[in-house]
């Protein structure tokens, strides 16, 4: 029985990568250990190692092949001990309730011998972990068809949103020389999420600027490099690192200019990923909209696409008050429609990114791609959705909420966040005040469940919003 | 710029940016690190005020030679019992990392973190501290758990977030917590274990207990403002607590010069605190051994804190996320001049006439066989790539010691969904 050598997951975000070269051929040996081949992501370049004993029996993606989707098999390896795995331990489906405890360990540890209960061809080849919750198979989903806005005949180009966000940087600095990033990692190496990439080339160290370990330290630093007339980008890794910094967002980046009579201005943008992304746990995956965006003087803006997020990070640059832009790890690889050129989107506007008759799906950064997958659910059930990404989350766009409840009657939000106090209680709260005659049912609110992420897949799955969570209740909403 | 102003007869400010001495492309170079000889730091009593032992921060404590032979006044003069002890843990730690890194590129784990080269520095640690002081690691310390008994197979259950991992499949793969082991829950956000352990060794001495605290922080984290907090009140209340820089020259990319190690050394911080400072060489077991001793015997005998920098190299990647092609200079590792913390004790052990080439080899198979047969026990209990087998359940539990109605609630809920998919 060959062992199939899959394409490796070599990060739990990773979907496709590129095979860059094999280094063993057919009929070569190899061990436990041996680098055969090198694979390469956005990321980084990674050695590929056998992990059992055998004999190369044929590859099946030649060098050099890009968007290798992970999982694909890329090689087989005949096994010298061809005892079949035994299974255990792999999709033994055990009820919630009728796990076994962990039996004891070994005291002293690998002192003391254990009987190997199985063979080496035992250890399981590899395994893909890569999950993603949309099929991928045929069409593209909703999710990802969403059309920018852009004046008629504007040419569009089809690009991440990390490389959306690289670009808007970009031709900020281009044509302002106050514009600056600094940031863990943004220059030599092109950011922890290589939105940065290429940026210190083109720019230099002046402008790309690597900054020590210290968020506190670098967010008052930026504060003060735009109080004294440059135009600081600040990245922060993540924005769960931003809670060391967030005297100087709230405090003084946000206060700054009322405190000072209006003399003192801080135009900064402080951005990063911000919510879950995969497999990150508690410390590494809180969504801080709602926190930011509860804070008098400050703009916030998470948007979903990739037009939006260029065209929002724009305006957030040349925005003259500070800015937290949350962008979200998931949503970088994700590719859309893109007008090309010096488009810019406004600040405080919402966008209508499905129509719809029957329901309401109030939504922005990650969640609008739970929305638009829902809504396409919906639309088999006979239930239109039309979905409203806020994309900036201060100031809101109420207006634009309040217009499509006129049209439906009925709305439910949708929030990657917890459920307390959070960007969906605020739709809620405006909704009852200023569109109670229009509501034919009570606004309902679709949110993560209120525990600190936790790590393993299948609870982090289950903790997050889930399409069926928000078709259960649009259709809750509309009595069905 | 619209805002420069014009002052002719002024001269012009430039920015200095640190930059690393070798990238990509470059051949290694060391040429900046001052390698001391063994035995040549001298060692002031336990009970020297900081003040009066300046010169050490710019020192560099060192006890194996390059023959392998123990010299100079830190000689911690340990049994060869113990070196051995202390070999088979080392040689553990790195046969494990080995073991995880891979289990990680074959999708059984989403990260791993290697403490390769780095080893002697939490090993070391683990043999001259007692095992009930108390720690606030970093991610690269594994050694110090492994050290302290904590069971291989529990590491791997958590790594692999399987039905038998012990945080229940909430944490990350290398954030062991075990309160059993006096092992703090290893935190992501940077620099906050070190405030931390002084807190708790404040509270050890306010409660009159005789254990101490003991943190390690990355050099580049010295950067983070907790790293400066924790210095303040260490000095000022004299909190029995050891303070370890680990400076492996990397974080990530950014090379140490950017944390501020350019103009002085990491011990050098204590200076300015009043914190007495040691820098030692971090792959020389014994150097680790003997400054430990000494800052623990400095700390119970209420003489408050020492800041230890351990200077050593990190051989491997960040990360399983990271590859350092990218930015520093291929084989750098191998050009480093403090040599592996692991070969450097066999030579010693072998040199004492209590060690052999043939004996380290059927160690080190023996090692990988050991821990090869953990791994597949642990792995019969699941790897990341199975979906079903945690209690999810308890993923409700422990938010708040009582769990409240909200959550009760969201429990019954969940347990619905997983029952309606399920059929």
């Amino acid at each position: 029985m060959p062992i199939e050598l899959k394409m490796p997951a070599l990060s739990p975000t990773m979907e496709e990568g590129t095979l860059a070269k094999w280094l063993v051929k057919e009929g070569d040996a190899v061990k436990s250990g041996d680098v055969i081949a090198e694979v390469e992501t956005d990321k980084a370049t990674m050695e590929f190692e056998a992990v059992d004993e055998g004999v190369v029996r044929s590859i099946l993606v030649p060098e050099g092949t890009d968007g290798v989707k992970v999982g694909t098999v890329i090689a087989l390896i005949a096994g010298e001990d061809e005892a079949p795995a035994t299974g255990e331990g792999q999709g033994g489906g055990a009820p919630m309730d009728e796990v076994a405890p962990p039996a004891d360990a070994p005291a002293g540890a690998v002192e003391v011998g254990i009987n190997a209960a199985q063979s080496d061809a035992g250890e399981e080849a590899i395994q893909q972990a890569n999950v993603s919750a949309k099929a991928k198979e045929g069409q593209e989903p909703a999710s990802l068809q969403v059309q920018p806005e852009a004046p008629a005949g504007t040419a569009t180009v089809r690009l991440t949103v990390r490389e959306a966000l690289r670009d808007a940087m970009a031709e900020e600095m281009r044509a302002d020389d106050r514009v600056f990033v600094m940031g863990e990692e943004v220059a030599q190496y092109q950011g922890a999420y290589k939105v940065t990439q290429g940026l210190l080339d083109e720019f230099g160290a002046r402008r790309v600027v690597d900054t020590p370990i210290t968020e506190y330290g670098f967010a008052g630093l930026g504060a003060g490099a735009a109080m004294g007339g440059l135009r600081p980008i600040v990245e922060f890794m993540t924005f769960n690192f931003a809670l060391q910094a967030i005297d100087h967002i709230v405090n003084s980046a946000a206060k700054t200019s009322y405190m000072s009579g209006g003399q003192m201005r801080t135009p900064i943008v402080f951005r990063g990923p911000n919510g879950a992304a995969s497999r990150v746990a508690a410390q590494h995956s809180h969504n801080f909209a709602p926190w930011y965006a509860s804070v008098p003087g400050l703009v916030v803006i998470a948007p979903y696409s990739a037009a939006d997020a260029k065209g929002l990070l724009k305006s957030a640059i040349r925005s003259e008050d500070p800015v937290v832009f949350l962008e979200n790890e998931l949503l970088y690889g994700q590719t859309f429609d893109v007008p090309e050129g010096d488009v810019v989107v406004p600040i405080g506007k919402a966008a209508t990114v499905r129509e719809g008759t029957d329901v309401t799906l109030v939504s922005y950064s990650i969640g609008v791609g739970v929305a638009l997958d829902a809504a396409t659910e919906l639309a088999k059930e006979g239930i239109e959705a039309e979905v409203i990404d806020l994309r900036t989350l201060r100031p809101m766009d109420k207006d634009a909420v309040l217009r499509s409840l006129a049209k439906t009657n009925r709305i439910v939000v949708v929030e990657e966040g917890f459920p307390t106090c959070s960007i969906a209680s605020e739709v809620a709260a405006f909704v009852m005040e200023q569109g109670f005659d229009d509501l034919d049912a009570p606004v309902l609110r679709v949110t993560n469940v209120d525990v600190p992420l936790p790590y393993a897949a299948n609870l982090e799955k289950l903790a997050l919003i889930k399409i069926p969570d928000v078709v259960a209740a649009a259709k809750k909403a509309c009595y069905r | 710029m619209p805002d420069a102003p014009e002052r002719a007869n002024r001269p012009a400010l430039s920015l200095h940016v640190p930059e690393p001495p070798g990238r990509p492309g470059d051949a290694p170079d060391f040429s900046h690190v001052q390698v001391l000889p063994a035995g040549a730091t001298p060692r002031p009593d336990s009970a020297t005020p900081a003040r009066a032992m300046a010169d050490m921060v710019y020192g560099l404590v060192r006890v194996l030679n390059d023959a392998g032979d123990a010299v100079g006044p830190w000689n911690p003069r340990l049994s060869p019992e113990t070196l051995l002890a202390m070999l088979r843990v080392m040689v553990t730690t790195r046969v494990y990392d080995d073991r995880m890194f891979r289990a990680q590129r074959q999708g059984k784990t989403s990260f791993y973190i290697k403490s390769t080269g780095e080893e002697a520095v939490a090993v070391g640690a683990a043999f001259a501290m007692q095992p009930d002081d108390m720690c606030f690691p970093i991610y690269r310390q594994q050694g110090l758990l492994i050290a302290r008994g904590y069971p291989l197979r529990l590491m791997m259950n958590q790594v692999y977030s399987n039905r038998g991992d012990p945080l229940h499949g909430r944490q990350l793969p290398i954030m062991y917590s075990s309160k059993e082991f006096h092992w703090f829950s290893i935190s992501g956000n940077l620099g906050t274990q070190v405030p931390q352990a002084v807190g708790w060794a404040m509270a050890s001495a306010i409660k009159n207990d005789s254990r101490i605290a003991a943190t390690w922080t990355g050099e580049g984290a010295t950067a983070e403002g907790d790293f400066h907090h924790a210095c303040t009140f260490a000095s000022v209340y004299r909190a029995p607590v050891i303070l370890n820089v680990v400076n492996n020259q990397w974080a990530i990319s950014s090379f140490q010069g950017i944390a501020g190690g350019e103009q002085t050394t990491f011990a050098a911080r204590a200076l300015g605190y009043g914190i007495a400072g040691l820098r030692i060489d971090g792959n020389d077991i014994l150097a680790v051994h003997a400054a430990t001793a000494w800052a623990a015997d400095r700390a119970r005998a209420n003489l408050g804190p020492t800041i230890i920098e351990h200077f050593t190299y990190r051989a491997e990647s960040h990360s399983t996320s990271d590859d350092p092609g990218a930015y520093r200079p291929a084989k750098e590792g191998e050009a480093w001049p403090l040599g592996d913390p692991i070969e450097r004790l066999k030579r010693h052990l072998i040199r004492l006439g209590a060690w052999d080439e043939e004996r380290h080899a059927a160690l080190q198979a023996e090692t990988i066989d050991a821990v090869r047969a953990v791994q597949r026990e642990a792995e019969k209990l699941g790897t990341l790539g199975d979906q079903t087998f945690h209690d999810i359940g308890t993923m409700f539990e422990d938010v708040y010691e009582q769990m409240p109605w909200h959550l009760a609630e969201q429990r019954a809920q969940s347990a619905a969904e997983v029952e309606a998919a399920r059929s």
